[in-house]
């Protein structure tokens, strides 16, 4: 199968990510940029971590006029899978593919370390390889990582089991302990914490692996329920 | 209750890059008979009942040059409003 790992100015963990699908999962991956307007090749999507268009205005507030996001979005309606990771998140919820915003962490600084979060909801095509209420450990680097929505939201959040990740020990300030939701779908993922850099044992951790080989069966699957 | 506004801004000598960077993604989306675009902060300071008028602009001036703006860089302006206590 075939990743697009979305490339905008400033996104700094597309080359993680890439490397992470192609030499650890052995799938293809191609870096699409920014101001490519469509997405048609491809049967997942990632939008990587980093400081895209310097995190100007908001965290992900201008990538989300990006050229690339019409066919994001397009792409997220067919009910493929979309993993917004870090920035990504931020821009995910910036162009409403994604409910609640990220703000600056109730401390005052960029918190970077590993983070132990506790799977929510392991009925996802992100997360159906876990057990429930599996505590993992994932790294965080974000200064821009706690979860906010209104209370409407955060009732729906929890009503249609959005919240797929919980931190431990809360490092950021987030509502609810939100480390990660999906949309109402359930086939786009936001998460501040970053599965790419947890993919061998041999760099701290292979945590992040049952992500994206839980995508990758996903769409396996869903690739023999058409053929069918 | 007397309430102070000031403002931030670049000088105009200042590169600004995050002005820049909004002012060509509103271009994008189509706004473009934008000129110029300036991106600075705002702050609401409220101070305690009971201080002369120029006792407050004195420690606007001094809390603006001490700490909200950068002389190198900035330049900042002030409103100062009488509001009722709501309170």
């Amino acid at each position: 199968m075939n990743f697009a790992i979305l490339a905008f100015p400033a996104s700094n963990c597309e080359l993680d990510a890439y490397y992470a699908i192609t030499d650890v999962f052995g799938e293809e991956a191609a870096l699409v940029s920014y101001d490519s307007e469509s997405l048609i090749d491809f049967d997942a999507v990632i939008v990587p971590g980093g400081f895209s268009y310097g995190d100007y205005l908001r965290s992900g507030a201008i990538a989300r006029f990006a050229p690339i996001i019409p066919a994001l979005r397009e792409f997220a309606d067919s009910g493929k899978p979309v993993i917004g990771i870090c920035n990504g998140f931020q821009i995910l919820t910036e162009a409403g593919l994604l409910p609640g915003t990220l703000q600056k962490n109730t401390v005052a600084q960029f918190v970077c370390r590993d983070q132990k979060l506790i799977v929510t909801n392991n009925q996802t095509p992100f997360s159906d390889l876990y057990d429930d209420q599996e505590v993992i450990t994932l790294p965080i680097a974000h200064g821009d990582g706690n979860y906010y929505c209104d209370d409407k939201t955060l009732k729906s959040l929890k009503e249609n089991n959005q919240i797929v990740f919980k931190y431990q020990n809360n490092p950021n300030g987030s509502l609810s302990d939100i480390a990660g939701i999906t949309n109402q779908q359930g086939n786009v993922l936001g998460m501040m914490p970053h599965p790419e850099r947890a993919v061998e044992k041999i760099l701290g951790s292979d945590d992040g692996v049952k992500i994206f080989t839980a995508m990758i069966n996903f769409v396996k699957e869903r690739e023999v329920a058409f053929n069918e | 209750m007397t309430v102070v506004k000031v403002f931030v801004n670049y000088k105009e000598s200042i590169l600004n890059p995050e002005a820049q960077a909004i002012q060509q993604a509103l271009g994008r989306l189509g706004y473009d008979n934008i000129t110029q675009l300036k991106v600075g902060k705002s702050f609401e300071l409220t101070f305690a009942d009971g201080m002369t008028r120029e006792a407050i602009e004195k420690e606007v001036n001094e809390i603006s040059d001490r700490m909200l703006a950068n002389y190198n860089m900035e330049n900042y302006t002030y409103e100062i409003s009488e509001s009722e206590d709501l309170s």
